[in-house]
């Protein structure tokens, strides 16, 4: 007879299976035999993070800087209300996450049992899908599902909630080899007679647009796309979460576009003839109001795994559902056999009008102002790092700098929360980047506000030493808000006024990290250059930036791509 | 316009709640809903009449799509179907009433399914708006209670939903 395993040894007998080498989580009551079980072995490293909204965080960066699906480890009731935000977060930007979350036990189910919270009803509208584990005999199979939806189609979070009945309830372990679903068959290829005429509406194109979305990075489609545009020689944009699909030093490439892209990234967005959007899904911060949108006549074709995201927002032409990266390679292959070639005439004209659009220099700002400018230090931080760092970030200004002013060549270098808008998310995030890339350089651009939504993750940081470079634009204000204040509201500064901030040096040392202030634009190089010789230690970098300082372009809520306000 | 979609599900805990979830979270109309398990017991058939521009019909059956519990859904309304809904109204039927309120069951071909000296209640199926038409003919404060079941429907002849 085969030897009976319990719940817990079965939980994480499948985690083995999966190859998950960390797994991010706070331990409580109903994971109790789970975390028993991860305590006599060692292939599954556990973090131990000081609030699970970090642990949601860190297995996404995990997931985002590596091709793998991240693990998080929750209590039941509080463990996972805590965890939602992360869920959400990596739920907006399609991140391939298994949360497995305690239950109390089945009998106690629906008596409002302490620490109970019907999991699989709060986290049911921000998770790709989500399990209640109530027989034993399902767990294996439901934790292989649970990966499998979680890393394929448009991948996303997954919840697998065990009773902590069952983890103590004994069968016969089995993992299954592969996972047939007959609800769930995500698409792969694209249609081929969609992709023929794709190919001919490009090579017909006079002012043509390529605009890329998370959709490359996830599909790891950036070979793909970047061969795609070296090709035609087409201009490329990247939204926020497909920045490094393309590499931004290339000349083909236009900079982000959306409410603070660039001014000659909307423009030829707005005045284009064909658009090809890939992996990417024309959301309120790209185009803008998309009646605007509607005013000039081009034709869009869209490659995109899911097929809700097409004919969502704008309505297209050539609509084409397949993994994107398959999709590219088709679509090269054709462009190639071609006899057709595109309209070099035409394509030199749109040049011609794109670089007149660049002449702007919509990104300017004071270089020789006595205060830090925040955009300057990030340009030191890219030069500092030669363009070769991770890079997380928070939510805000810092983080429009941030994707404006760090030129990403490579994707899943950039890791931020563009859909949910997370603040909080930049340092628990950092945390997975760096144990996903042992050897990589990594850093946090925060805010002071920011930051402290996520503070006591500095603990987690010193206790694996991790050693993460924050880089904290601090310009004692909420800037994004203190700036829609400004343009909006009057410039009544409604609680954005950041008070009582702490001395972060001294909160920095007394976490055992190190802590830098620089309040001078002539120290801002120096600085950096100091703090990142020190590889074994976490740096806290705390830049007291220019107060009012604006991000621009901006294409204000309701406005459309070619209406920015200009510096 | 108005639309009836009918889609085979699994027969799991929690997939309606999914569905009606869906429904609620991106501000789609449900003008009624109904659900039962199968000749096949590990699917549910549900029937969802919604009202919405075409853009917003072909977004729900996208996003009805996407749930993973969800194995094949079709929009009956887009081609030749049979619609029915039940209906169980009770009415107030004294002296005179009460042969009147026969008589339209009649018509309507509904059946008389419970008597008391006071009341009728009668049991109708048909389309949805040929229920309305029922209840239009009886007047207001003669109607007890009503229930109904929202319609269902099916393709008609060689349209099947089926695995």
């Amino acid at each position: 007879m085969s030897v009976e395993l319990t719940g817990a040894e079965i939980t994480v007998r499948c985690l083995q299976e999966e190859g998950v080498n960390y797994i991010f989580g706070y331990p409580g009551g109903a994971v109790l035999f789970i975390y028993d079980e991860l305590f006599k072995q060692d292939k599954v490293k556990h973090i131990l993070v000081r609030h699970e909204q970090a642990a949601l965080h860190a297995a996404d960066g995990y997931a985002r800087s590596s091709k793998n699906v991240g693990v998080a480890l929750v209590t039941s009731g509080p463990g996972v209300t805590n965890a939602v935000t992360g869920i959400a977060t990596a739920y907006m930007d399609s991140i391939p996450l298994v949360v497995i979350s305690g239950q109390v036990p089945t009998a106690a189910i629906g008596q409002d049992a302490f620490q109970e919270v019907d999991t699989v009803g709060i986290t049911r509208p921000c998770v790709k899908h989500n399990f209640l584990v109530k027989d034993i005999t399902e767990l294996a199979s439901t934790i292989k599902k649970a990966f499998y939806i979680a890393s394929s189609g448009r991948p996303g979070p997954v919840l697998v909630d065990i009773p902590k009945d069952v983890t103590q309830q004994k069968t016969v372990f089995a993992y299954p080899s592969s996972v047939s679903m007959r609800s769930y068959n995500p698409v792969v290829d694209g249609n081929s007679r969609q992709i023929k005429k794709a190919a001919q509406l490009i090579l017909s194109a006079k002012r043509p647009m390529i605009y890329s979305g998370g959709g490359v990075i996830l599909d790891n489609a950036s070979d793909a796309l970047t061969e795609l545009v070296r090709l035609l020689n087409f201009p490329c944009t990247n939204t926020l979460m497909g920045l490094g699909g393309y590499p931004a030093t290339d000349k083909r490439f236009v900079g982000m576009l959306g409410m603070h892209g660039t001014y000659e990234a909307n423009m030829a967005m707005q005045y284009c003839d064909v658009l090809i959007a890939v992996g990417a899904r024309f959301d309120d911060r790209v185009i803008g109001n998309p009646k605007h949108f509607y005013s000039e006549e081009r034709k869009i074709i869209h490659i995109d795994i899911d097929p809700s995201s097409i004919s969502k927002r704008v309505k297209v032409d050539v609509p084409i559902v397949g993994s994107v990266s398959e999709v590219l390679k088709e679509l090269i292959k054709l462009i190639k056999a071609s006899r057709e070639e595109t309209d070099a005439h035409a394509l030199k004209e749109w040049w011609k009008q794109i670089d007149l659009w660049r002449e702007r220099d919509c990104l300017r700002y004071d270089r020789t102002s006595a205060v830090i400018k925040p955009q300057m230090v990030v340009e030191k931080l890219y030069a500092v790092t030669k363009g070769d760092a991770f890079i997380t970030s928070d939510v805000g200004q810092h983080q429009m700098w941030a994707a404006q002013f760090y030129q990403f060549d490579k994707p899943r270098r950039w890791i931020n929360s563009g859909g949910l808008g997370t603040m909080g998310f930049g340092l628990p995030s950092a945390m997975g980047v760096q144990l996903a890339n042992p050897k990589g350089v990594v850093a946090c651009i925060t805010g002071e506000a920011s930051i402290q939504m996520c503070i006591q993750e500095l603990s987690t940081c010193k206790q694996y030493q991790l050693p993460l470079k924050i880089i904290n634009l601090n310009n004692r204000y909420m800037g994004m808000v203190r700036q829609w204040q400004e343009f909006f509201h009057g410039n009544r500064y409604s609680e954005s006024y950041m008070n009582a901030l702490p001395d972060f040096v001294k909160l920095a040392e007394s976490y055992g990290h190190v802590g830098m202030k620089i309040e001078k634009p002539e120290d801002v190089e120096a600085a950096l250059k100091e703090a990142f010789k020190l590889k074994e230690r976490l740096v806290f970098m705390d830049f007291i930036t220019d107060q009012t300082e604006n991000v621009f372009p901006m294409v204000p809520g309701g406005k459309g791509l070619s209406e920015m306000i200009l510096v | 316009m108005r639309h009836i979609i009918s889609l085979l599900m699994e027969n799991e805990a929690g997939a309606l709640s999914r569905v009606a979830g869906l429904f609620s979270a991106r501000g789609y109309n449900i003008e009624s809903l109904n659900v039962a398990p199968t000749e096949d017991p590990t699917l549910s058939r549900m029937t969802l009449v919604t009202i919405g521009s075409d853009e917003v019909i072909e977004q729900i059956t996208k996003q009805l799509n996407k749930l993973i519990e969800v194995v094949k859904i079709v929009d009956l309304s887009e081609g030749d179907h049979i619609e029915r809904e039940l209906m169980l109204v009770k009415i107030r039927a004294i002296d005179s009433d009460r042969d009147e309120v026969k008589r339209l069951a009649d018509i309507f071909r509904g059946n008389i399914i419970d008597v008391t000296d006071k009341s009728y209640t009668i049991e109708l199926t048909g389309t949805s708006s040929k229920l309305d038409a029922f209840l239009a003919t009886i007047e207001r404060n003669m109607i007890l209670e009503t229930i109904r079941t929202g319609a269902s429907g099916l393709g008609r002849g060689e349209r099947i939903l089926k695995l």
